[in-house]
């Protein structure tokens, strides 16, 4: 699950003036003709190093993600759904290994990259700083963050570079099962006791706010892409892909009886888009920046793991080792 | 008489399957590398699906519907062994008793194949087919890890022998041995876990892992008879919180 809103800085110096002009024209025409750009093409020093902090952060997304979710498996209500949310879980782990793999081909080795996420480097997704404090937050995971993942890796999927492109399909193949489980988890609560609509609509209210930040800031105030979106690394802006969301998911929840905290959310007919008070953007930085709900407690997560698996590691490197056969 | 037997080798079957599967799950997140991660939560899936295929055969015994009998009961109702029902600890710990209870957990299947209650043999056939992965991840990591440098030998060397008499735990005779063995239900936990030890000492003979001497153990009992930890009273409370909250709502 990613939503893509952290992942572009500002760039204070894009370095083309030092590329090869002839080869930047040919790259930037292949693109524009619809190529993928594979490994061992040429490209921009730019476009690699954006493209390594996109897919990385798409990668950490995933196995961070995976750690509010999986809260759950072991409290998940019956067979149906332990076995689904175990195989969802599972798949997000999965996805986070493929991504880590796209990201390699391009320079950056999955150690580097886990090392920069345990040191606070390199970032992720911002609402996986929010704890899941009930069943009905695992469902919202489930169904909305993942809807809203959806949207923006679909986008994505168009993108210009190979390896990620192929990762993103079978992802998003992957994520909409994800998005059919989680959108029956809630009608069962949606149409079950006082009790269980209740601590859905909580999971609403507490779960809004982070929900319309996992977008990325304003294109009023996010960074300048208009290179990236060229090269088709970034393919649409922070706002399109909140407004899509919006436009698919908002009439879904309220047709489930639910409301959603926002007095000014409404979609204007003439223009197809959706009005809605601006989120607090400092808050979202705030929270990317390290002083979230949970932030110290994820990395934490993460970097006992990485501790505690060391010796695992090391021993899969010793010369001793003996090659396996692959089973397949 | 007979029927009974059967009910508690079902039940005994069904709850190791289901706690250990919880405890795999608990690895989701935390293993050393991604790839085991997402092993063990295969493993967590088969073991979940194992149990709930087992329980569902005891509903058509008589018993109470599997999500009721798997989340709904407590621990002094439950059969499975100790070992299983231990904290996962560190990764050796959890590496060593999957080996140990998997080596064991396919002989029983393929023993079971020839059950004289068809149903179960039909399962049997079913779950020794995906057993079959389980005990080839264990062995691959058992002979890798136990082979490769001092520390992961010392480490499983050492979750071995804390493990080996929980292990030994699995073979818990039950009230109704004989009557299993007559009737061609199951061949028997003593012939299980002759098995077992042969093999168990074949895998580990192609390490640098020493076998504990046998005589020594001492094995671990009381699960099967539903005296067990203080580990699995919380697991319990854990997997059922959510049901819990109103047992009459569906989820």
């Amino acid at each position: 699950m990613y939503g893509g809103g952290n992942t572009f800085e500002g760039i204070k110096n894009d370095g083309l003036a030092e590329e090869d002009p002839g080869k930047l024209a040919a790259f930037e025409a292949r693109i524009a003709r619809g190529e993928k750009i594979e490994p061992s093409d040429w490209m921009p020093q730019l476009y690699r190093k954006q493209l390594i902090r996109m897919i990385e952060q798409h990668a950490h997304s995933e196995i961070i993600g995976a750690l509010p979710e999986g809260t759950w498996i072991t409290r998940a209500p019956g067979f149906k759904r332990k076995l689904a949310l175990m195989a969802k879980v599972q798949d997000e782990v999965g996805h986070a290994q493929l991504l880590y793999s796209a990201a390699e081909t391009l320079g950056k080795t999955r150690e580097e990259m886990i090392h920069d996420l345990i040191t606070g480097k390199s970032k992720y997704s911002n609402i996986f700083n929010y704890p899941a404090f009930t069943w009905a937050d695992a469902c919202f995971i489930s169904w909305l963050v993942d809807a809203g993942a959806i949207v923006n890796q679909l986008a994505n999927a168009k993108g210009s570079y190979g390896p990620y492109c192929r990762a993103l399909e079978r992802i998003c193949a992957e994520e909409s099962f994800h998005l059919k489980y989680g959108h029956h988890c809630v009608i069962f609560l949606a149409a079950g006791t006082a009790q269980q609509r209740a601590m859905f609509q909580e999971a609403i209210n507490r779960w809004w706010a982070p929900m319309m930040h996992f977008f990325g800031p304003s294109d009023k105030i996010s960074a300048h892409t208009q290179t990236l979106m060229k090269w088709k690394v970034k393919m649409s802006t922070n706002d399109d892909t909140r407004n899509q969301f919006l436009d698919m998911y908002v009439p879904k929840i309220w047709e489930l009886g639910f409301t959603v905290p926002d007095p000014a959310l409404k979609k204007n007919t003439d223009t197809g888009k959706w009005s809605y008070t601006e989120p607090d953007w400092e808050e979202f930085k705030r929270v990317i920046n390290g002083d979230g709900p949970c932030n110290k407690e994820r990395l934490e997560v993460r970097r006992v793991a990485e501790e505690r698996g060391r010796w695992v590691r090391e021993a899969l490197r010793s010369e001793k080792m003996a090659y396996v056969e692959p089973l397949a | 008489m007979e029927n009974e037997a059967l009910i508690e080798l079902l039940y005994k079957m069904a709850d190791d399957q289901l706690i250990l599967g919880h405890r795999n799950s608990e690895w989701t997140g935390f293993g050393p590398l991604l790839e085991e991660d997402i092993a063990f939560s295969s493993m967590a899936q088969d073991k979940v699906g194992h149990s709930q295929a087992l329980y569902t055969l005891l509903h058509s015994l008589g018993e109470q519907a599997p999500d009721t009998i798997a989340f709904l009961r407590s621990a002094e109702k439950f059969h499975n062994c100790i070992l299983v029902e231990l904290p996962n600890g560190e990764y050796d710990f959890s590496l060593v008793r999957h080996f140990l209870y998997d080596t064991a957990e396919m002989i029983r299947f393929e023993m079971l194949r020839d059950s004289s209650f068809v149903p179960l043999a039909q399962l049997a056939r079913k779950i020794h087919g995906e057993l079959r992965y389980h005990t080839l991840h264990a062995n691959t990591w058992i002979k890798q890890l136990g082979s490769a440098t001092e520390e992961s030998i010392s480490r499983l060397q050492h979750a071995m022998s804390f493990a080996l008499p929980y292990a030994l735990g699995i073979f818990e005779a039950s009230p109704y041995e004989q009557t299993l063995i007559d009737t061609g239900v199951f061949a028997g936990e003593r012939q299980l876990q002759e098995r077992w030890m042969a093999k168990v000492a074949e895998v580990l003979a192609s390490t640098q892992l020493q076998l504990p001497e046998w005589s020594l153990q001492q094995a671990v009992l009381g699960g099967r008879g539903g005296r067990h930890s203080e580990h699995l009273a919380p697991l319990l409370n854990e997997m059922s919180e959510v049901l819990r909250i109103d047992p009459s709502a569906t989820w």
